[in-house]
């Protein structure tokens, strides 16, 4: 479909020539969004990989894994899978997940495929430093994959690092060599590379927005992406000094998170002055904020789609961006809650509780706005919508384990047991993946020009939406039974009865993991050998909706539309049906 | 296709809620003076979270079902808009999580704020990879200054005492075990010899970081004698998940025995 006709000369931008400049170093937001969204899927391959090596540890742990032995000699001889070599995949896993899945597809790769095309720009507002945003996070990414293949393992004291034992070195174990110094350095390299992204995020989203598109127009998920990049802005730089002070303190022999007097493996340390506790209100200071920074695309994504689907506006629009702002300002006042128990000041416990409360509050209404839209909908269940409802859902499950650990007292039993695990993969992995198939599903046919299978969709989201209550539920049981995380084994002690309970868990993840295959296939399949999609399959009103599937190099083939409506413009009588695109001529409203 | 998500998001509802309301899995009984604070407070929140749970993915399942089919009906608002919504949450949500922090506070800072009883025995606790070390005063009441220098774990000097030198190192007591009389108020001090670790013990309803470079006051007291184990929750090493303890709740008279029995010992 083509932009209405507007008394502006066409500027229609060529593609560059040459293969490289075109699918490896390219400055089109469109191809960097790809580049993103592969990466984050060669990862994610990896990260539930090691969750599959892990659950079968846990609930077998003499079992041997054919084939392991060669990936790591030392780690697993004979493919059984030594204590340290569990916490090594538990410290991949989580870094691998967390940066370069949760933070690199919904974000990074949505967000640059779409927000320049939502606000009508031809491209980011620095298509240079995009480039070197998707380049400079590749690079962290071998970086910290490079680290299995160092002598004495990867990395293994969590994607939390905690000082000193991420900071001492070699003395302090397996993992405390190379390993550790290579998950730093790609740490800090995945930082610089998402400043240079939110930077443009943030600039793209004020500088470039086409004629008409008010901030009050622009769709959900362009605001939710422009929240994360200002929240990314200020965590992604408070790691990178951390990350940089650690790197420190293991090569050039500093002391910024090691006190006096510590004695490993019989040897003095020559360190004195440092602050274990200082590291991690650094590092929670941006971990906390992360975790917005990998939900908040999900929130966006799921009030763009879901109106789509109910054939309705979202209701209280306004209310959720309201409460996306104010969950994003909220998050830098609460990272004291992972701290309860650290050993700072208790009174600061009581101080770092009551926003952590009140930040349920936002995430509440924006639950209740979506359920509320439900209500009263014209719902077509297609995939996207149906991993929208299973979004609702598992955030649901996730948000509310939230009240039990955001007060103290409980936490004193709570803190570092399994219900820790079952809470934050439910609100932060479960809910923002989510997040990322309903993202995929729906923007699919636009980026591919081809449409998903729908049956081998509703497969995929069936099994998996089964999957992870039988996976991550029954955490919160073992949680409550006292059974702390991060060990690599339970045979011979208080939790040995629960090792029926944990079984069941592998297998349920063992089952989950399998069903990723159908959408693995689907996206594989649809991509050459989908049925053509139309501009417009889904009878959206957004930008992305009115070009082009895929779109043109410059996005509106030198026509920048010209926006007179809101995007959540449903249920209303418009000239093609029941909605009304943002690029639909109209009168001209004052916002 | 709405009716199977309804049915299923309440199947998972009920037998999820199910398996918590009867306590298949639940903390095991506690042992500690200030643990009924805590288990309260569990209660009461997991009645409030319970309800919210239920009610809105029954919500969620009901409007799925209800509206996911009939073509040609005209769709409808939510009654009164999204102001309800807002307000029932900030009201619901608002006061209630506000409510249980004020009660949740007094039970916190009766365990963390609150200044130990004066008469609380005092035990020296000292995490290392991977093993905890306790260390009682010995008859003179007096614990013997540590070197950092002189600890040597095969000399078994976990503590980096100096008995050549300092004569109320003598007869300090070093144990791998928490033995405490029941009943009466513990005091530890805790420190780490290398690197995080923590102090945890389920059936005490209590939990604590060890941080290298601080010394940590926790104190509580226990009501049941009997053995339980401590366990280290704070990701220290490969060993982390072998760094175990217990703590023996004995009558206050087999502790003084003990006591003794220790002290001839040194």
């Amino acid at each position: 479909m083509n932009p209405p006709a507007v008394p502006a000369a066409a500027h229609h931008h060529a593609p560059p020539q040459g293969f490289l400049r075109r699918h490896v170093f390219s400055l089109d937001h469109k191809v960097i969004g790809k580049q993103y969204l592969d990466l984050a899927l060669v990862a994610v391959c990896i990260g539930m990989g090691l969750s599959w090596l892990m659950r079968l540890h846990l609930a077998w742990p003499n079992l041997p894994i054919p084939g392991l032995e060669k990936l790591s000699p030392n780690g697993a001889a004979n493919g059984v899978i030594t204590p340290e070599y569990y916490l090594s995949l538990m410290t991949m896993h989580a870094t691998i997940m967390v940066f370069f899945v949760l933070t690199s597809a919904p974000f990074a790769g949505f967000g640059n495929y779409f927000l320049p095309i939502q606000v009508g720009a031809e491209d980011m507002a620095f298509p240079r430093f995009n480039m070197m945003s998707f380049w400079t996070t590749c690079v962290a990414f071998l970086v910290i994959v490079s680290s299995f293949f160092v002598s004495d393992g990867p990395a293994l004291s969590g994607w939390t690092a905690y000082a000193p034992l991420s900071a001492v070195g070699k003395d302090a174990g397996p993992g405390q060599g190379l390993g550790q110094t290579l998950w730093a350095l790609s740490i800090a390299i995945f930082c610089v590379g998402q400043l240079f992204g939110s930077l443009n995020f943030v600039a793209t989203t004020l500088d470039l927005r086409t004629k008409g598109m008010t901030l009050a127009r622009m769709p959900f998920s362009t605001w939710a992406w422009f929240i994360t990049s200002v929240i990314g802005l200020i965590a992604f730089s408070v790691l990178l000094a951390a990350c940089i002070l650690l790197l420190l303190d293991r090569v050039a022999g500093t002391s910024f998170f090691i006190p006096a007097g510590l004695v490993i493996s019989d040897r003095l340390q020559p360190h004195s002055g440092g602050s274990p506790l200082l590291w991690q209100h650094l590092f929670w200071f941006f971990g906390h904020p992360e975790v917005y920074i990998a939900i908040l695309p999900g929130f966006g994504i799921v009030s763009h789609i879901l109106p789509v689907f109910a054939r309705k506006p979202l209701l209280g629009p306004r209310v959720m961006i309201g409460c996306m702002a104010v969950i994003g300002l909220l998050s830098y006042t609460i990272w004291g809650h992972h701290m309860f128990l650290s050993g700072m000041n208790p009174f600061s416990a009581l101080l770092f509780s009551v926003p952590t409360l009140i930040i349920t509050i936002p995430s509440t209404i924006a639950t209740l706005l979506w359920i509320g839209t439900v209500y009263g909908a014209k719902l077509r269940l297609q995939t996207p919508a149906l991993f929208c409802l299973g979004f609702i859902s598992v955030f649901v499950s996730g948000g509310l384990s939230g009240f039990f650990l955001a007060q103290p007292s409980i936490d004193t039993y709570l803190h570092a047991t399994y219900f820790v695990v079952a809470h934050f993969h439910f609100v932060m992995a479960v809910a923002a993946m989510f997040g990322i198939f309903a993202g995929t599903y729906f923007w699919f046919p636009k980026m591919f020009g081809s449409m998903m299978n729908e049956t081998l969709g509703k497969w995929h989201f069936w099994l998996t939406f089964i999957g992870v209550y039988c996976v991550f539920f029954p955490m919160h049981y073992l949680g409550l039974a006292g059974n702390v995380r991060r060990y690599s084994a339970f045979t011979d002690d208080y939790l040995k009865p629960l090792i029926p309970l944990h079984r069941f868990i592998t297998v349920a993840a063992l089952f989950t993991g399998a069903a990723q295959l159908i959408f693995l296939y689907n996206l594989i399949r649809s991509r050459f050998r989908g049925p053509t999609a139309p501009d417009n399959p889904w009878e959206a009103t957004t930008l992305e909706w009115s070009t082009t599937s895929p779109p043109p190099f410059d996005n509106f083939g030198g026509h920048p539309p010209v926006v007179s409506h809101g995007p959540n413009e449903y249920g209303v009588q418009g000239a093609t049906g029941d909605y009304v695109m943002q690029a639909a001529p109209g009168a001209p409203r004052t916002h | 296709m709405g009716k199977l998500f309804a049915v299923v998001v309440a199947v998972i509802t009920l037998v999820a809620t199910a398996i918590f309301v009867m306590h298949v899995w639940w903390p095991p009984a506690d042992i500690s003076v200030h643990g009924p604070g805590i288990d309260r407070q569990l209660g009461e929140t997991m009645v409030m979270a319970g309800v919210l749970f239920v009610v809105s993915q029954l919500a969620l399942a009901l409007f799925a079902w209800q509206y996911s089919s009939g073509d040609g009906r005209k769709i409808k608002t939510f009654p009164g808009g999204p102001m309800p919504l807002v307000v029932a949450a900030i009201v619901i949500v608002g006061i209630e999580t506000l409510a249980l922090t004020f009660v949740g506070s007094k039970v916190w800072a009766g365990i963390f704020q609150a200044p130990p009883d004066p008469n609380s025995l005092q035990v020296d606790v000292q995490a290392e990879q991977f093993a905890f070390y306790f260390r009682y005063p010995g008859p003179d009441g007096s614990f013997a200054a540590t070197h950092p220098e002189l600890i040597n774990e095969a000399n078994e000097n976990y503590f980096g005492l100096d008995p050549a030198h300092e004569v109320d190192a003598r007869d300090d007591i070093v144990v791998p075990s928490l033995v405490i009389p029941v009943n009466r108020p513990i005091l530890l001090r805790m420190h780490a010899k290398d690197v995080n670790h923590s102090f945890y013990v389920p059936e005490l309803r209590i939990q604590q970081d060890f941080v290298p470079g601080l010394v940590i006051p926790l104190h509580f007291t226990a009501t049941q004698t009997g053995k339980y184990e401590i366990v280290c929750t704070q990701l220290c090493g490969l060993g982390h998940y072998n760094m175990r303890a217990y703590v023996e709740v004995m009558s206050p008279g087999e502790f003084d025995q003990w006591l003794k029995e220790k002290a001839a010992q040194q």
